[in-house]
Order: C-alpha cells, then structure tokens, then sequence
C-alpha cells in the first residue's frame, strides 16, 4: 500500500524557549496512508503537527513534502502545497457562518468548480452542516463544530490532512461517525496524518502508527502490530 | 422643534465624521488588539495632503463638487499609503512583542507625525482651500440644512456602506474578520495574514483621510496638531459602541456626536469636550465591553 513518500520528518527537534517539545523526531507518511501519531498529553504530538503546518519553527531537523524541504515556510505557503491542519480544540471561527468558515477553508483552491464539488462533498458527509450553513458557527453543538472542521478542511481538496484530536470531548457514537468519515476521506484519496490519544480507536483505523513519548518517537510500526504492543498500552495509558 | 431638529441634523453630520475615524481605530484593534494612537494623526494628514493637491491642481479657483471628490480622493490614496507603511515599518516588527511596546510604539508614531508635520507644513494653522461652495442653505420641512454638513453626511455614510460591503460581503472581508477573529487559525486556511492586516490599516487610513478633507472643508483652518483631539473622541465613540465592532463604531460615534451638538445647543458649550468621556465612563460602569461589544474571554 505505501507506494511513495509524500511527508518526511528527519530528526525535527521543536523548542519552546529552552524547553525541549520533541527531539529528533523522525518518521515518515506514504502517500494514500492513514498515519496516527499517538502518545500521552505532553508526548508532543500537537508540537510535531504545528512543525509540519509552519505554525512551530522546528530548531534543527528536516520535513520535506513531495521531496522539497518546507522548513521556515510560513503557514499560508504550506496550505497551498497541498498540507491542511485542522488544529486541536476545533478551531472554527465561531464570528462566521458555516458557510463562510467553509469558503475560507477553499481559500488556495483558485477553481471554483472544484469549490463547488468540495462543497457538495462536505454537505453529503456532513448533512447537518449543509442544514445550518446560514447560521453562526458558534451555534454549533461540540460535534458539529469538528465536522465543520473537518469540513473545512477538505475544502482545501488536501494531499494531506493533519487532524488533531478529532476525537476530542465528543459522544462515543460521534466518535466513531467521525473515524468512519476519515476512513472514507482516504479512501478517496487524501493522505491522513491523524494525532490521537485515543489510541486504540486510532489504531483500528489507521494503516501505521508512531508512538511519542516525552518528545521522542519510541515505536514505529504497522497498526495491527502496535495494537498489540505493551508500550502503546503505556503511552495510552499516560505511562 | 425645528431648532431642535437642525440641531439633530448638525449631530448626525459631526457623528459621521467621528465614525470614518473611528472605524480605522476599531478594524485596527479587531486584527491586533492594537489601539492604533497614530491613527488621529493620519487624519490630520488627510487634511494636508488634500490641501497641497488643491493648490497644486489650482482646484480652489474653481470650487465645484468634481475638485471636491479629487481632493477627497487624493487625500484617501495618500493615507492609504501612509497607513500601509506605518504598519509595514512601525507594527510589523514588532508582531510577536509584547503588547505593551507595541503600544509604546504607537505613541511614538503619533509623536513623529505631529511633529515631523510641524517641520514639514509648520505649526501655524494653515487654510484650508474652498475646493467647494456651495450657495445658500438648503430647506427642507422647515430645516435649515447647510450643504455642506449635507454633503459630508452623505459622503461618510456611503463610505461606511461600502466598508460594510467589503468586510460583510466579499471574500477579503471574509479573511479580515477571520484574522480578527484568530491569526493562527486564519493562516491554516491559506491566508496571508500580514497582508490582510496591511489591508486593515490601509482601509482605516483611506476612511480617515477622507474624514480629514470633509472636517477642514467645514472647519477650514487645518494644523498638524489638529488630529488630536478628534482622533480621541473617535477613540471614546469606538470604546463606547465596543472596540473591535463595526457597527458599534458607528453607533457610539453617532451618539457622540448627538449628545455634542446637543449639549452645545441646550447645556454647557464648554463642556463639549468633556461630554465624551463623560458618556464613555458612565457606559463603561454599566457595559464594559461597550454598546455592540462582548466579552471574549481572554485567548490562551
């Protein structure tokens, strides 16, 4: 399944002032693959994502996208290669509509047919979107707002989308609409980087897996195999 | 009650030229949390660069409402460039410092405006060319109107309109109110947040220059000191209808502007420059967020 390398981290080492986030971070994402990054709060999965995206500045290391480094690009640049980041916590601009969060979301998609067709896209994944889409963004229940994100995302019509937690403080059955929908978002064709302390549910979808562990990739692996793995068991555990 | 009606008239027009002033201060403080201080004295600016083209294209030996629209037009050019590179050169630098030398800085640049136009213009009040007479006073019902205030009224409020229809309606407007909203989160989308942000104070500075013509034309003395005092009544009307909030700009700006002409009219006329913040504190202890404002919690 891995045919090429879309995404490549060489030892990406991310400093917040003096304190070390994550230290010689290496791994790297094929194209068309499910990859979850998985680790306890403070294994800096959130920090490697914002590395990727531009928001963080990585201090040494290396991330190359398509075989071109991306380093000290600004975010702005990164989003029209072909790299979406739906941060953590949601991230929807809660002072617009759903359907004007969504037009941003196609700010680097110049065609406006295609615009059109990642819209009908999100409105047949998301149906409660395409309901509400004159409303505030504010309005929206806690798992409207990460399929809005979601979303959004795809409006970008991503190579690779980076979810952060999209898991995060939602019902377990919206958990699992959510993971089902990331599945069929790759299916057809977006590469996923998904960061998850969720890790079992991750890991069930997901074709690989990186375990962090206090800024430091401590496994690597096929997902089946992780599942089984005590040291996932650890990092899911907070260990 | 006509009297009273022409004072409301008088009101409304000094309001709308308190809100092309104030939405500069406003829009600038939505994208950076920024009370712009120089942003009074881009007005003043307004004033002079309006006056030097008016004599250099000789518009005042023949005063018509065309040589009024050029000198208004220039004046907005002129500050749009003033305001682009007051971000570029004074803000920009300073985008991940603490706020409070970004506010430092702003003073600075108010400072260097009043004061590098004092060597470049003088200090003496200079006059304002007539690029603009109208003959007469207009009646209506009863009303006195002076053309004058008509046509400033006029004029500022389709400025607003089509301010309103930029940041509501199209697709720039869009990222500006999404980098207000969060800077991180509108870069994720693609947004080059640093040229919206230029675009902010290019359009808070157009709408100040042309509030800079439209005030010396009534009030035809212009000096470099003279941007002030309105720039900080129109800072109060900002604070009033809630910094950050558009509408509210224009609502605390038409308020202040009612209640000036008023008290000029029926109360104290000396009290006139205080009554701004007069009504600004007693909003304040009842609303502190302002009119149209609410309170957002703090971002982490």
């Amino acid at each position: 399944m891995p045919d090429s390398t879309l995404l490549n981290l060489q030892d990406v080492t991310v400093h917040y002032g003096v304190i070390c986030a994550t230290e010689k971070v290496s791994f790297s994402v094929a194209s068309g693959e499910i990859v979850t990054l998985i680790g306890a709060n403070g294994a800096g999965k959130s920090t490697t994502l914002r590395a990727i995206s531009g928001l963080l500045k990585p201090s040494s290391g290396t991330i190359t996208f398509e075989g071109e480094n991306i380093v000290g690009e600004t975010p702005n640049v990164i989003v029209s290669k072909g790299i979406v980041h739906a941060p953590e916590g949601r991230g929807i601009f809660l002072n617009l509509s759903i359907e004007e969060n969504l037009d941003l979301g196609a700010w680097t998609n110049p065609d406006s047919d295609s615009v059109k067709q990642q819209l009908e896209y999100v409105f047949k994944l998301f149906p409660r979107l395409l309901e509400r889409r004159k409303q505030n963004a504010g309005t929206l229940s806690g798992g409207e707002q990460q399929m809005l994100a979601i979303g959004r995302a795809l409006m970008a019509k991503p190579q690779l989308l980076l979810l952060d937690e999209p898991s995060l403080g939602l019902a377990p059955q919206l958990i699992e609409l959510i993971f089902e929908i990331i599945c069929e978002i790759n299916k057809r064709g977006t590469t996923v980087l998904l960061v998850e302390q969720n890790a079992h549910q991750a890991l069930e979808i997901a074709h690989r897996g990186v375990v962090l562990e206090t800024g430091k990739v401590v496994l690597e692996g096929p997902a089946s195999e992780l599942k089984k793995s005590e040291a996932v068991q650890k990092a899911y555990l907070g260990g | 009650m006509v009297e009273f009606f022409q004072h409301i008239v008088n009101g409304l027009s000094l309001g709308s030229t308190y809100a092309l002033i104030a939405l500069g201060y406003t829009m600038v403080f939505g994208v950076l949390q920024l009370i712009n201080f120089a942003h009074g004295d881009v007005f003043m600016l307004g004033a002079f660069i309006g006056m030097y083209t008016a004599y250099a294209l000789a518009l005042h030996t023949s005063p018509s409402l065309a040589a009024l629209m050029i000198t208004l037009l220039a004046a907005m050019a002129g500050c749009a460039i003033i305001g682009f590179l007051i971000e570029r050169f004074a803000y920009r630098p300073l985008r991940n410092a603490p706020r409070i030398n970004v506010l430092i800085t702003a003073v600075g640049v108010s400072l260097f405006l009043e004061f590098s136009g004092q060597i470049i213009f003088g200090a003496d009040p200079k006059f304002f060319p007539q690029v603009y007479q109208p003959q007469g006073d207009w009646m209506i019902a009863g009303v006195r109107l002076n053309p004058l205030q008509v046509i400033n009224f006029t004029i500022s409020v389709t400025l607003m309109l089509v301010l309103q229809f930029v940041v509501f309606k199209t697709r720039l407007g869009r990222a500006l109110r999404a980098v207000s909203f969060n800077h991180e989160l509108a870069s994720l989308m693609g947004i080059p947040t640093n040229r919206i942000i230029s675009l902010t104070f290019v359009l808070g500075s157009i709408l100040a220059g042309a509030a800079g013509v439209l005030v010396a034309l009534s009030y035809p003395k212009i000096d470099p000191l003279m941007g002030i005092m309105p720039g900080i009544k129109a800072f109060a009307a900002a604070v009033l209808g809630g910094i950050g909030n558009i509408t509210g700009a224009v609502i605390g700006s038409f308020i202040l502007g009612l209640a000036e002409q008023l008290i000029v009219a029926y109360g104290a006329p000396t009290y006139r420059d205080a009554l701004a913040f007069v009504i600004l504190i007693l909003i304040l202890l009842v609303k502190p967020a302002g009119i149209m404002g609410v309170h957002r919690a703090e971002k982490v």
